[in-house]
């Protein structure tokens, strides 16, 4: 099998999958929509493993083929290509994996829906938009995964469409990304502009001929041209991972089916963005202000989400927040020129949040649809696997030292901490009280769902959708689908940093996607003072984060285990705050205010205004009204009287004569 | 001594008679008729005067062809009228207003 070939299989076995559980989901039935969705996933993540290892092993060099051009116009050629080395490789497989995980979860989770077939299909389908986005070797194919990743988002977010919620969070979803997607196809546009190609290699190496150009934008301001091409990415990337101030969409996106959250709106799809930032780093690292930019958005998300998951009660949504807070570490990172730990942190971040998510999944279905903390604790005994593995990714996320949060989260922490950028002590004193923050909501979520007091009562003949706090009988240890791919990514999220920080940060493992000027290359002097993960990890208890994440826990401790009534203390001491956080700094609100209600009113009056008043009633009636007035002066000569007409053939008869009389010559 | 000026102000005397009569007339269709005769007769009257006094028999002529129409219009014209008074009942011309937009 030829290298082209294997590398075609990869994106077109999940789309195979997809087709034949979508189109003839009748014919194959249930089952066989998800063996052939799990084959083709399957059978990609094991063909992305292999060239993996043979990466590692050293016998496969940068590969970037061109497989078809779809047309050349003017010059620009518009193909489909593989720029296949070990970003993308890393990339291939945290997608392939998790999405095989979920694959196997969603047996389980989607048991009773009638939608099952079509779930499968979508999620083979994200299969493959995502690899195809991970795998291109120019901007046209990445804006094609890009859009086609946000298609499956908005249907998967949308996926229950009789539930009024979920098709207003699918909406919202979509608008918001749009947003973003405008920013990104601005940044496209002035890529082409600049460099006159889509080609990712063609443009790298053309990078530095763009140094000093500049571009004038509205309002009469001339820009570096690398900063607009820039920030304009950024913006695709703000909208595709949730970066302040468009992450409005991604807790929303939680009206989804749980295997989604996982998968989309976690693991890989949110990272798309930081994954092409990484990718364009030849760009980025040109921009001095653009890397700030980034660096602050995402120092702003990673601190303020976190703060709101530590009020929110939806199990979902508190991870949801700490998605949004984690990937504004990624971001930071991004900012500060530390690329390889944004994308180590992305990969340890798809194992521990695909992990928690599917827990959280597991506790919904052992409660039958009940997501809301306030109803659940002490599952602890009766759910153990989910309860060991929630611990599992708990302690990946908070970053406790030998899990795999903690490598490339200290990383991230100590590449902002050795960072000269401007605003870089800002984003060390956010991605630092950050880790406060992370451990106190992920222990809250922890107390609250699988420690004290059970806070629902078994009533045995509550029915099928028993209120809030009642079940039908007790919870109990969901079926083996579930829990395999929880104990499969437990394992991940424990070892991963450990294993590969030192090839991924210190080794140069990714030095063949990513660039880094050398002044700007905070983690060469990491590198300097690493010696092995094993002693990174027991160096921590030294560094101030470390004891930061101690105090969070033991403030999430007392609070939910010991003394619940200091949470409602705090909440009437600081009402401004709470509802502050409560309402998510009124984002939501501002945007249905301004943006919302903006572009109704505007529509509104255009509609009253320009269509109804000027076109309809000013033009079109106007125009039959102007002939009605005239019409009716005219009307006035038509008398009808003989001696009226006689008048004016008198009258007529006379100006003929004037005329003759005094201007024909030669009379 | 009657000179070709008299002959034409009596001809523009008839015709501005005529016109008047036609305007200053609001009630009686006979007598519009009748004007419409009377302004033929001005016409012919310049006619036969520039005959006469250029020397020329064409518009002696051309009074005779005038007559002729003159008489077939006032008969079509006195039929019309009858027509239109037995479906009227009225030849008053204030009346006759068929024609108002």
């Amino acid at each position: 099998m030829s290298l082209q070939t294997t590398l075609l299989l990869i994106p077109l076995l999940p789309l195979g999958g997809a087709i034949l559980a979508g189109f003839f989901r009748n014919q194959i039935g249930r089952v066989g929509s998800h063996t052939v969705t799990i084959l083709g996933v399957g059978l990609s993540f094991a063909l992305s493993a292999w060239l993996l290892l043979q990466q590692i092993n050293g016998t496969l060099d940068t590969v970037n083929i061109t497989v078809y051009t779809w047309m050349v116009a003017d010059g620009i050629r518009f193909q489909i290509g593989f720029l296949i080395d070990h970003l993308t490789t890393m990339m291939m497989c945290v997608v392939s994996f998790v999405s095989l995980m979920v694959h196997i979860y969603t047996i389980g989770y989607m048991r009773d829906d009638p939608g099952y077939q079509r779930f499968f299909s979508y999620i083979a389908l994200f299969t493959f938009s995502m690899l195809m986005l991970v795998m291109s070797n120019n901007f046209l194919q990445l804006f094609f995964g890009w859009e086609a990743v946000g298609l499956v988002s908005y249907l998967l977010i949308g996926f229950w469409f009789n539930r009024e919620s979920a098709i207003k969070a699918g909406l919202k979803a979509f608008l918001v990304n749009r947003v973003g997607d405008f920013g990104f196809l601005l940044g496209i546009a002035a890529v082409l502009l600049t460099f006159g190609t889509l080609d990712y290699a063609e443009v790298f190496a053309q990078a530095n001929s763009a140094i000093g150009q500049t571009i004038s934008i509205p309002g009469g301001m001339e820009w570096n041209m690398l900063t607009f091409i820039c920030v304009c990415l950024f913006i695709g990337a703000m909208g595709k991972s949730a970066q302040a101030p468009l992450h409005v969409w991604l807790p929303d996106s939680m009206e989804g089916p749980t295997p989604i959250s996982a998968l989309i709106h976690a693991a890989t799809m949110v990272t798309a963005g930081i994954f092409m930032v990484a990718r364009m780093s030849p760009l980025f690292e040109l921009s001095e202000a653009a890397l700030s930019f980034v660096m602050l958005i995402g120092a702003v998300t990673a601190l303020s989400m976190g703060l709101i998951g530590i009020v929110q009660n939806d199990v979902k949504r508190v991870i949801a927040y700490s998605t949004l807070s984690q990937l504004g570490y990624m971001t930071v990172a991004l900012g500060v020129s530390a690329y390889s730990a944004a994308i180590f942190h992305l990969m340890t971040h798809a194992f521990f949040k695909a992990l928690l998510f599917l827990a959280a999944g597991s506790v919904i279905i052992a409660l039958h649809h009940e997501q809301d903390m306030r109803y659940m604790g002490g599952l602890r005994k009766y759910m153990p696997i989910t309860w060991l593995t929630a611990w599992i990714g708990t302690l990946a996320l908070i970053g406790f030292p030998f899990f795999a949060g903690f490598y490339s989260k200290d990383a991230i922490i100590e590449a902002v901490a050795g960072s000269h950028r401007w605003g870089s002590e800002f984003a060390y004193f956010a991605v630092v009280a950050g880790v406060l923050v992370t451990a106190i909501y992920s222990f809250r979520l922890l107390y609250l769902t699988f420690h004290g007091k059970e806070r629902f009562e078994v009533v045995h003949d509550a029915g099928d959708h028993p209120p809030s706090g009642q079940l039908a009988h007790a919870p109990k240890e969901s079926p083996w689908v579930v829990t395999v791919p929880l104990i499969l990514l437990a394992i991940p999220s424990i070892v991963i940093g450990w294993m590969t920080i030192e090839p991924v940060l210190f080794g140069g493992w990714l030095d063949d996607s990513i660039f880094v000027l050398e002044k700007n290359d905070v983690l060469a002097e990491l590198g300097e003072h690493f010696h092995s993960a094993t002693a990174m990890a027991m160096h921590a208890v030294y560094t101030l984060p470390f004891w930061l994440m101690v105090s969070g826990f033991a403030i999430a401790t007392i609070i939910y285990m010991f003394r619940p009534p200091i949470a409602d203390a705090i909440q009437n001491r600081f009402p401004f705050l709470h509802r502050l956080l409560d309402h998510k700094y009124y984002f939501d609100e501002f945007y249905q205010k301004v943006f919302a209600q903006g572009s109704v009113k505007l529509g509104q009056n255009l509609w009253n205004k320009a269509d109804a008043g000027f076109i309809d009633n000013g033009i079109v009636n106007g125009s039959a009204r102007l002939v009605e007035w005239f019409a009716a002066r005219i009307r006035r000569w038509q008398t009808g009287f003989l001696y009226d007409y006689a008048f004016a053939m008198i009258i007529g008869l006379i100006g003929i004569l004037a005329v003759w009389v005094t201007m024909v010559p030669g009379r | 001594m009657l000179t070709l000026a008299h002959f034409l102000t009596l001809g523009a005397i008839l015709f501005s008679l005529s016109v008047a009569g036609i305007f200053i007339n609001r009630k009686n269709i006979i007598i519009l008729l009748m004007c419409i005769e009377l302004m033929l007769l001005a016409v012919n009257m310049n006619f036969i005067a520039f005959s006469r006094f250029l020397g020329n028999l064409d518009g002696q002529i051309f009074v005779f062809f005038i007559l002729t129409v003159a008489a077939a219009e006032a008969g079509i014209g006195l039929a019309i009228l009858v027509v239109l008074f037995r479906n009227r009942k009225t030849i008053n011309v204030a009346e006759l207003d068929d024609l108002k937009g």
